[in-house]
C-alpha cells in the first residue's frame, strides 16, 4: 500500500517502487539477495576496520566505570592537554570563521590577476601530508626562521599549525553559497538606502550563516583530532604545548593503553557530537533554503 | 577602498600561512641544485620507504574502491532498513583522529588482544607490520570513494539501467556497460583523492607501524625520523617529493571534479 505513495525526494529516482517495474519475479528475488549480500559485506568490512576497533577504544577507556574514566581524564597531564586542545581548537575555529568567510568573499566577489591560482591553492592543506605541513611551518616559523619569528615549542606554534590544516573548511563551504546568492536582494537593499555594512549584516550574513557554522564546526573537529602537523612544532612539552593526540601517542608508547583510551574516548565523543550537530545544521539550512 | 583592504588581508594571510612556507622548503631543497635532491631520495632507506608507501597505498585504494562502489550502489540504488545509520557510519572515519585510529587497531589486533593472539598463532602479524598499516590507511580514506560517486549515481538515475535489464542484460553486464561509464569521472576523482590521502597518511600509520626503520617506515615516517635525527636535507627532499605528489593529485582532482557541464 505504501508503494503507491510517490516518494518526496523526486530528484532521487531510486525509490522503493522502482524494482517492481521489472516483470520477472526471479529478477526481484535476485535483486533482494544482491542487496542482502552487498549489505552484509559492507557491514563486515565496516565492523572489522571501524566499528569493533572504535568500540574497543571506548571499552578500554570507559569500560571500568565512570569513576575510573573521570580519574583518567582528570590527571593533571590529561586535563591540561584536553584544555589546551579544546582552547586552541576553539580559537582556530573562530579565526577560520572570520578569515575563511573573508577569503571566500574575496574569491567570489573580487577579481584580480592570479585568482584561479589562489583558488586552487586553498585546497593545498588537504592534499599536503600533515607531517610535511608541520615541517613546512617549522621552516618559516621555527628556530632557523628567516623572518626571525620562532614559534617552535610555543602554543602559538600549535595554533598556526592548526590554522594551516583547517584553512579550506570554511572557505569551501561558504564559497558555493556565496556564488549562488542572488544579487537582487543586495541591490534592493542598496537602492532603499542601506549602506554596505547594513546590507552585509541584514541580507548576506543570514544567507551565509548555515554554511559558515558548518565550515567552522568541521574546522573545529579537525583541529581537535589533528596530530601530524602539530607533532614537530609543538615539541611535545607536557603542560605547555602537548595537544591531546600527541599525548595519546606518548601514552601508547609508554604502554599506558587505558590512559590513552580514556583521552581518545573524549576525542571520539567530541567528534560524534560535531557530526550530529552538522547533520542538524544541514537540515536547518535546507529548511531555510 | 574596502575592497582592496579585504583583498590585502586575504592574500596576506594566505601568503604567510601557505605560500611562503611551502615555497621555502622547495627553495631550501633545490638551492644546492637538483643533485642532492635525487641523492637523498635514492638512498636505500628512502627507496625502501617509497616501496612501503606504495604497497600500503595501493592495497588501501583497491580495497576502498571495491567497498566504495558497492556501498555507493547500496546507498543510492537499494532500499533497506538502517540506511541512515550506514550513511552516518561511512562518514565517521573523517571525524576520528588518526591517532585514535591507530590506538583502536592496536587494541583489537595487537599481540595482547584475543584476536591478535589468535592470528599470531597462525603466523599472521597485523600490528607493527604491513597488514596493520593497510588497515589504518583504509580506515582514514574510507569515505572518499563512496562520497565521490554517490551523488553522480543519484543524478544518473535508473532509466538506462532499467532499459538494459528489460532488454535482457544481466546485472553484471548492466553495471559494466551502463553504470560504470556513467560514473567513470567521479570514480577517477574518488580514486585520486583516496590515493593522495593514502600516500600522505602519517598519524595512524605512525602508531600501528612501530616506526621500524627499513621495515615499516613509509615516506611520511621517513620525513619525521630524518628531521628528528638532524638529517634535514633528507627530510626536506622527501617532503618535497610528497608535496609534488600532493600538487599533482590536486591538479588531477581539479580536472576530474564532477561539473554540471560534463
Amino acid at each position: 500500500m505504501t508503494t503507491t505513495v510517490v516518494p518526496a525526494g523526486a530528484a532521487a529516482p531510486a525509490g522503493p517502487g522502482q524494482p517492481e517495474k521489472v516483470p520477472v519475479s526471479a529478477g526481484r528475488r535476485q535483486h533482494r539477495a544482491g542487496t542482502a549480500i552487498g549489505l552484509g559485506t559492507a557491514i563486515i568490512y565496516l565492523s572489522l576496520i571501524v566499528l569493533i576497533p572504535l568500540a574497543a577504544v571506548v571499552w578500554k577507556g570507559a569500560g571500568r566505570g565512570p569513576g575510573f574514566f573521570w580519574d583518567a581524564i582528570t590527571t593533571p597531564e590529561a586535563k591540561s592537554t584536553l584544555l589546551l586542545t579544546v582552547g586552541a581548537s576553539m580559537l582556530v575555529a573562530v579565526l577560520n570563521l572570520v578569515l575563511g568567510t573573508l577569503i571566500a568573499w574575496v574569491l567570489v566577489r573580487d577579481s584580480f590577476p592570479g585568482k584561479t591560482i589562489v583558488d586552487t591553492l586553498i585546497d593545498l592543506p588537504f592534499a599536503l601530508p600533515t607531517i610535511v605541513a608541520g615541517l613546512v611551518l617549522l621552516t618559516l616559523y621555527g628556530p632557523k626562521s628567516p623572518l626571525g619569528i620562532n614559534l617552535a615549542y610555543q602554543r602559538s606554534g600549535v595554533v598556526v599549525a592548526l590554522l594551516f590544516v583547517t584553512l579550506p573548511f570554511v572557505v569551501r563551504t561558504v564559497q558555493p553559497v556565496l556564488l549562488e546568492l542572488d544579487r537582487d536582494m543586495e541591490q534592493a537593499a542598496a537602492s532603499l538606502g542601506a549602506g554596505p555594512w547594513l546590507t552585509f549584516r541584514r541580507i548576506i550574513l543570514p544567507n551565509l550563516l548555515p554554511a559558515m557554522i558548518s565550515g567552522t564546526a568541521l574546522a573545529f573537529a579537525r583541529a581537535i583530532a589533528e596530530y601530524g602537523s602539530t607533532v614537530l612544532i609543538s615539541g611535545n612539552i607536557p603542560f605547555k604545548t602537548q595537544v591531546a593526540s600527541v599525548q595519546i601517542v606518548s601514552q601508547i608508547e609508554s604502554d599506558n593503553m587505558a590512559g590513552a583510551a580514556a583521552v581518545a574516548t573524549v576525542l571520539l565523543v567530541v567528534a560524534l557530537v560535531v557530526l550530529l550537530t552538522l547533520d542538524l545544521i544541514q537540515r536547518w539550512g535546507a529548511r531555510r533554503g | 577602498m574596502a575592497k582592496y583592504a579585504l583583498r590585502a588581508v586575504a592574500l596576506g594571510y594566505l601568503m604567510f600561512l601557505l605560500v611562503i612556507p611551502t615555497g621555502l622548503i622547495f627553495w631550501k631543497t633545490f638551492s644546492a641544485g637538483i643533485g642532492p635532491f635525487f641523492e637523498a631520495l635514492t638512498s636505500p632507506s628512502a627507496l625502501h620507504a617509497f616501496q612501503v608507501t606504495l604497497i600500503v597505498a595501493v592495497w588501501a585504494v583497491v580495497l576502498n574502491t571495491i567497498f566504495g562502489v558497492g556501498t555507493a550502489l547500496l546507498l543510492v540504488r537499494r532500499q533497506f532498513p538502517g540506511k541512515r545509520v550506514l550513511n552516518l557510519l561511512v562518514d565517521l572515519p573523517v571525524a576520528v583522529s588518526p591517532v585514535v585510529v591507530g590506538l583502536a587497531l592496536i587494541l583489537v589486533y595487537g599481540a595482547f588482544s584475543p584476536a591478535g593472539a589468535a592470528l599470531a598463532k597462525v603466523g599472521i602479524q597485523i600490528i607493527f607490520s604491513l597488514p596493520g598499516m593497510v588497515l589504518a590507511t583504509v580506515f582514514v580514506s574510507l569515505p572518499l570513494v563512496v562520497r565521490a560517486i554517490a551523488p553522480v549515481l543519484e543524478e544518473l538515475g535508473t532509466d538506462q539501467e532499467q532499459a538494459a535489464l528489460t532488454l535482457g542484460a544481466n546485472p553484471i553486464q548492466t553495471f559494466v556497460r551502463i553504470t560504470l561509464p556513467g560514473i567513470r569521472w567521479a570514480l577517477g576523482y574518488g580514486i585520486v583523492l583516496c590515493l593522495a590521502r593514502s600516500l600522505g597518511e602519517y598519524g595512524a600509520v605512525a602508531v600501528v607501524s612501530g616506526r621500524i626503520v627499513d621495515q615499516t617506515q613509509t615516506l611520511t615516517l621517513f620525513v619525521e625520523e630524518r628531521f628528528t635525527n638532524f638529517e634535514e636535507g633528507q627530510a626536506y627532499a622527501a617532503s618535497v617529493a610528497l608535496a609534488l605528489i600532493a600538487v599533482v593529485s590536486l591538479l588531477l582532482t581539479k580536472l576530474l571534479r564532477p561539473k554540471e557541464d560534463r
